[in-house]
């Protein structure tokens, strides 16, 4: 993957869906609130908390396929350091992902546990952003979706530290100390890269780029973010655009480098809509557990 | 030109009113990112409340050569050692 530059973005399902329906708060009225017959997967009973169990999806699932990616870097990194600061993120996101997917298992009332949740959910089920799913690329790649990503998720466990739910709040208040760490040490590293050599600089331009398109939908806000909002369990992201667009550009800056040319956003990974990439990840993931459904260790 | 980053000395400072020891290295192109290297290659395991980093060059080592010289005379100075005296219960940390 070094060197590889962003693809073009036609054929990303998420675009149509977003020019249908608008995006943002219009659009998403027009999803239903509730599991439709066609969705995969069992139907959460009358009763159950779906605005809950999909708030917690979302947060579990960024977590899980972050972490699942910097796994891969596992005897690659460029030194055994950055190999231990990388596995240790992943960590980090892993321990996240099992307390939410936990929880969401328990909100959906259907016997499903986190593990059930990870490995035996379909690509259509996952509620993961786009940003996540994001190849590696090279070190600058995956050093500039780490600073875009966890800038992004310190901010949204800041707010989630006084969710009404419990879960959520005891899991953030705790997580956020981790994606603080996260979001430093990416952030030294895009200012090193940015201000280093050329190659570097390079790389981590064309790093940037690629992952430049996916930061709008970590502010987009369905009418289900918008209700787990209102009902004080979820945050509204849009609270905190501003200073994440100010605390980025203070990281490009000190980089020497310039925000990439806005690029038409890529949206629809909250309502299940994903590249090719996360069915890959998801088949490495989840090929153990499924083929061998007794295995312990 | 030596491509590899530098190597850097890391001492963790177990818990308050320790003293930092030297627990080993690592590489790193500057101090803030040996800082970095330090925590996730050495106190993941709650080792430690606090970190020093030193570039590894600017240590300044004993000769070996020059063993015989500097520690051999020592060997016989027992008296040089407070095992005469009684340390009271509450002095921690001798």
């Amino acid at each position: 993957m070094i060197g590889t530059e962003p693809q073009s973005s036609p054929g990303f399902p998420g675009e149509g869906d977003h020019a249908k329906h608008g995006g943002g708060v219009e659009g998403a009225g027009a999803r239903p609130l509730h599991h439709d017959a066609s969705r995969r997967g069992p139907p959460p009973r009358s009763g159950e908390d779906l605005v809950l169990f999909e708030t917690l999806l979302r947060l579990g699932d960024d977590s899980l396929i972050l972490g699942q990616r910097l796994g891969e870097w596992c005897g690659h990194a460029p030194s055994v350091e950055v190999d231990l600061s990388l596995a240790n993120m992943g960590l980090d996101l892993i321990g996240q992902a099992t307390h939410f997917l936990n929880a969401a298992g328990a909100a959906e009332g259907q016997g499903r546990d986190g593990d059930a949740l990870a490995f035996h959910r379909d690509v259509l089920d996952f509620r993961n952003c786009w940003l996540v799913e994001q190849p590696n690329g090279d070190f600058a790649q995956t050093m500039a979706r780490m600073l875009l990503f966890s800038t992004w998720q310190e901010m949204l466990f800041g707010h989630l530290e006084g969710s009404k739910d419990a879960t959520i709040a005891a899991v953030a208040a705790k997580a956020v100390k981790e994606v603080r760490y996260h979001a430093e040490l990416s952030a030294e590293w895009v200012i090193r890269l940015g201000d280093g050599t050329q190659e570097s600089r390079r790389r981590m331009a064309a790093g940037l780029d690629w992952m430049w398109r996916f930061v709008p939908e970590l502010f987009e806000t369905d009418a289900l973010a918008l209700e787990a909002a209102e009902r004080g369990i979820g945050a509204d992201p849009r609270k905190f655009r501003d200073d994440y667009d100010a605390r980025i550009g203070a990281v490009l800056a000190e980089a020497t480098l310039e925000a990439p040319r806005e690029q038409r956003p890529i949206l629809g990974g909250r309502r299940g809509h994903h590249g090719e990439h996360l069915g890959h990840l998801l088949a490495a993931m989840q090929y153990l557990p499924r083929t061998y459904p007794d295995a312990t260790w | 030109m030596n491509k590899d980053w530098p190597l850097w000395e890391v001492f963790v400072r177990a818990k308050g009113g320790m003293s930092h020891r030297h627990v080993g290295s690592v590489h790193a192109p500057d101090a803030e990112i040996a800082l970095r290297h330090a925590r996730d290659t050495y106190t993941r395991r709650m080792e430690g409340v606090s970190l020093w980093v030193v570039p590894s060059a600017s240590i300044t080592a004993s000769d070996p050569a020059d063993d015989a010289a500097n520690f051999d005379p020592a060997q016989d100075k027992i008296y040089r050692h407070p095992t005469f005296y009684d340390i009271p219960d509450d002095v921690k940390h001798i």
